[in-house]
Order: structure tokens, then C-alpha cells, then sequence
């Protein structure tokens, strides 16, 4: 056999990325969001662990949750909270909500041609008290949303979303139109439907749920009273309200 | 962009070079490393260890790594340490590429130094060490020239148990038990059953037992495995690095293996 070598140089490129897994959600109301993660982190069949966090708080009306890459993932949220402690000490004041946005679709831009591979979905409250989700792609492209999915199940997640929350192939009953915004008891119940879901149908993604709620300055929070496995977050008594509620889910 | 104006060069100027003799000039862009093409990245492990266990117990962690240095599958180097103590209450254990293993350690020791010699009283403990190494390795891998490694660092911080990973990618994770390379996929499943939700009550005599099956388990299936290893160990009472521990094996099974392998039938 002709000894052909020496024809094409062999080198196999390092490939500085992989996929961690696990799926990452987010919904806004008319004076709440609720972002949320599963903890799960995997490489290919293995789990690493059954608990690492996706999901940030940002500020205390602002919540960051990022999917993809976990070191890109890790690393970009250190960065964009760093961004914020300097706003803090320039201004004087937490950064609102958009700016956030801008900031963040800045810092992925920025890095266009080595992208940080991961997806991200900014969530709070905005200046004028309703809820915001924010979505963005790895580059930086993104846009003001009701509802989002993404990550490993987001194909298994978001056209539920689709469904339930913008009420997509859905017929109201004569006389009465949907509602524009979902109450927070109901939306905690999507989140809770869509992940235990996602875990019976996608490898990826389980072993817990981590849900941060974010309640309008003056909202009741009389619909968290009797939820199970809640911890208020709150720093400052007249703002806006945070609240972190952790779930099981299955471990296989 | 090139803000720099003396690297913009010069354009032509008839009252200067009337009959353009001065050549258009060339930017000097990048300065020119004339053994750039002999410089090379880590493209692949040359030296390489298997696996590396750890796990949580009681009075702290415990880790174990066997002796060997391969050089692809032959076993070159068979007396190498793979667990390093860093200060007081750190260990680490590596795996992959033992030559930037090697520079780890001295870039670990080094650190230590530099902190020792602020004098303030302070040392790293295990979440610092892995938190620098982390950077390092994910700074490493964004410049596209990866320290080729999964490390485990395991210890004390503030008196509770630490141990977490890092690999070449950068990637980051902590847990009760956590094993590199074959280990990942052979020993983690026997270790999360002993381990999990048992941390504060399993004894470091149990550990030891825990782990000395694992690695012999690994040693029957990892073919880059050696019958050597050493166990690492964190408690309040510092760090440790046992002596060099020999597994017992019986291969009388393999007789009465058919099917495949040097028998005909």
C-alpha cells in the first residue's frame, strides 16, 4: 500500500467548546417574572454534578440565567456582574433593566468571533414595574419577550410555551379573549409542568429545579405564602421583591 | 485598527522623493518571531495519567491517583506522584498531559510563596487554589493553547469540605464524589452510591476502603492503569500524601474467558 502520509499534514484542531446540558426558562407577568433553571451539568452520557446553578441574581430587580458552554457560561456572568458593581459605583444606583440588556447584547457582540456559546435569558422588573424577559442568541442579537425557552429542551419546551402562554392554536370561548398576562400561581405552574417534562423526555436535562420569582415594588406576595421550598431574597424592604424557590426533579 | 501613528507609515510626497525612489512603505504590523513556525501549542497529551479520584468524607476529602506516566500505551514512567499538596490545606490531583501537570505545580508553588511572603497571616485554601487554576485553564484555553489536564482539587475551606474539578476547556463543577477520565464513567457510579447523602458520616477508614476498590476495580478495566497508587488525604490535621499502595489482583478468570484473545477455542 502506497504510503501516503506525508500528502495531507494530519493535525486534529483543539476545539475549545463542548455542551453542558440542561435547559433554562423564563416568563414575564404583568407585575412579576419568574426565571428559571434546572441544576443539572453534563458532558456527553455523564453527569458531573446534580447541582450547578444557571440561573443569577444580577441585581436586585434583575435576573440572569445562561445556558450552553458552563465555563463560557460562568465566565460571562462574572464579567456582566462586574460591568454592574461598576455602574453601581459610577452612578450611585442599580442599573435598570434594558440598560442591562444593551449591556449584555454589548459584551456578546464584542466577542463575534469567538463567541461566548452560550444562550442567555435576562429577567426582572423594568422602571415602570411590569414584567420583562429578555432573550438573547450567543451574539448578542436580542429582543423584549413575554415568554422564553432555551437550551438543551427548548424544542421540547418552547412550543408548549407557545401554547399556554401566548395561547397559540387556541379557540377562547365566544365573549371572552384570552388574557393578556397569566396570574403568578399559574405561571409557577408552567415552569413546574414544562421542567418535569423536559426531564421525562430529554437526558440532559433533571435533578433539580431552581426557580427565582421577581415580584413589582407593592405587589402582594400573598400567592408565594404557601408555596413549599421558598426563600426570600429581598435586600431592600422598599423595592422590588426576590424570592428563590428549589424543587426536585427526577435523577435519571 | 492601528491607532498607532508611527506604525501608519509614510505616504508618498513628491516634495521629499520627486522621482519616487522611496519605496511605498511596508506596515510594520506585527513583530515577527523568527522561530514563530517552530513554536508549538499543546495539540495533544504526550505523557499522559489516567484516571483521578476523589471524595468527600466526614473529616474531609480523600483522593487517589495511581503512579503511572504512559506514553501512549506503553508504560513509561512508573513511579510518578500525581497528587500535590498545595499549602496547608489544598490538594491536587491531575490527570492528562504530566508535563503541564508539572508546570501547574510549580506555578501553584510559586503562588503559595507570593502569598506566604505578604506576611499577613493569610494562605489559599482550596476554593482559591481552584478558582486561580480555573482561570489559568480557562485562560489557556482561550488563546487556543490548552493546559491538556482534568484536575481535581480537594480540602478544608473554613473547616468544611472542598473538592471540585477543572479540565482544559475551562469547565467547573463541584460534588460529593468526583472521578476523572475512566474513572468518570467506572468508579463515580460504585462512589455516588456510598457517598451520597452519607458525607457527614462516612469514617475516613471506610474511605480509604472505598476508594482502594475503586482502584482496583479501575486497574482490572483501565489499560493505562497501574497496580500502584497513592492516597491523598485533607483533614483539620492537615495534609498527607500516603505511601505507595500496591492492589491485589487475581487474573485465574482470564483462563476461563472464550471467545476471544490468545486461545483457539
Amino acid at each position: 500500500m502506497p504510503d501516503t502520509a506525508h500528502e495531507q499534514p494530519q493535525q486534529r484542531q483543539f476545539y475549545p467548546y463542548t455542551e453542558n446540558g440542561g435547559t433554562i426558562l423564563a416568563i414575564a407577568g404583568a407585575d412579576f417574572t419568574v426565571i428559571a433553571g434546572d441544576t443539572r451539568q453534563s458532558e456527553g452520557y455523564s453527569i458531573q454534578t446534580r447541582y450547578a446553578p444557571k440561573v443569577f441574581r444580577l441585581t436586585e430587580r434583575a435576573v440572569l440565567a445562561v445556558n450552553g458552554f458552563a465555563a463560557d457560561g460562568n465566565m460571562f456572568v462574572k464579567k456582566v456582574k462586574q460591568r454592574l458593581e461598576w455602574y453601581r459605583h459610577a452612578h450611585a444606583k442599580e442599573m435598570p433593566l434594558r440598560a442591562i440588556a444593551r449591556l449584555i447584547q454589548t459584551m456578546l457582540y464584542a466577542q463575534r468571533f469567538f463567541p461566548y456559546y452560550v444562550n442567555n435569558i435576562l429577567g426582572g422588573i423594568e422602571e415602570d414595574g411590569s414584567g420583562a424577559v429578555y432573550s438573547f442568541d450567543p451574539v448578542g442579537s436580542y429582543e423584549r419577550e413575554a415568554c422564553r425557552a432555551a437550551g438543551a429542551a427548548s424544542s421540547l419546551v418552547q412550543p408548549f410555551l407557545d401554547n399556554q402562554i401566548y395561547f397559540k392554536n387556541q379557540t377562547p370561548a365566544p365573549g371572552t379573549p384570552h388574557p393578556t398576562y397569566l396570574p403568578l400561581p399559574d405561571v409557577l405552574a408552567i415552569v413546574i409542568d414544562s421542567f418535569t417534562s423536559a426531564t421525562e423526555r430529554h437526558i440532559e436535562v433533571g435533578d433539580g429545579l431552581e426557580m427565582y420569582v421577581v415580584l413589582a415594588k407593592g405587589r402582594s406576595i400573598e400567592e408565594l405564602a404557601d408555596v413549599a421550598g421558598v426563600q426570600e431574597l429581598t435586600t431592600r424592604a422598599d423595592g422590588d421583591r426576590m424570592f428563590v424557590i428549589q424543587r426536585e426533579l427526577k435523577k435519571d | 485598527m492601528d491607532h498607532f501613528p508611527t506604525n501608519w507609515g509614510r505616504p508618498r510626497n513628491e516634495l521629499h522623493d520627486q522621482y519616487n525612489t522611496y519605496p511605498i512603505h511596508q506596515r510594520p504590523s506585527q513583530p515577527k518571531d523568527v522561530f514563530g513556525e517552530g513554536v508549538q501549542r499543546t495539540q495533544q497529551p504526550i505523557v499522559t495519567g489516567t484516571s483521578v479520584l476523589a471524595i468527600k468524607f466526614k473529616d474531609g476529602i480523600m483522593m487517589a491517583a495511581d503512579n503511572l506516566a504512559s506514553y501512549g500505551s506503553l508504560a513509561r514512567f512508573k513511579d510518578i506522584q500525581r497528587l500535590h499538596p498545595v499549602g496547608t490545606s489544598t490538594i491536587i490531583g491531575a490527570s492528562g498531559d504530566m508535563s503541564d501537570f508539572q508546570y501547574l505545580q510549580h506555578t501553584l508553588d510559586e503562588l503559595m510563596v507570593d502569598e506566604f511572603t505578604n506576611g499577613d497571616g493569610h494562605e489559599l485554601g482550596p476554593a482559591e487554589v481552584h478558582e486561580y487554576l480555573s482561570r489559568v485553564m480557562y485562560g489557556r484555553r482561550s488563546k487556543l493553547n490548552p493546559l491538556w489536564n482534568s484536575l481535581l482539587v480537594g480540602g478544608l475551606q473554613d473547616g468544611k469540605p472542598f473538592l471540585a474539578y477543572v479540565d482544559l476547556l475551562g469547565t467547573t463543577y463541584s460534588a460529593s464524589s468526583i472521578a476523572t477520565g475512566y474513572g468518570s464513567y467506572i468508579a463515580i457510579p460504585i462512589l455516588r452510591a456510598a457517598v451520597d447523602n452519607k458525607e457527614n458520616t462516612l469514617t475516613e477508614e471506610d474511605a480509604r476502603k472505598l476508594l482502594h476498590e475503586c482502584m482496583r476495580v479501575l486497574y482490572y478495566r483501565d489499560a493505562r492503569s497501574l497496580d500502584k497508587y497513592q492516597i491523598g488525604i485533607v483533614t483539620s490535621a492537615g495534609v498527607s500524601v500516603s505511601d505507595a499502595i500496591k492492589l491485589e489482583t487475581n487474573w485465574d478468570f482470564a483462563e476461563g474467558i472464550r471467545g476471544y484473545g490468545a486461545q483457539t477455542q
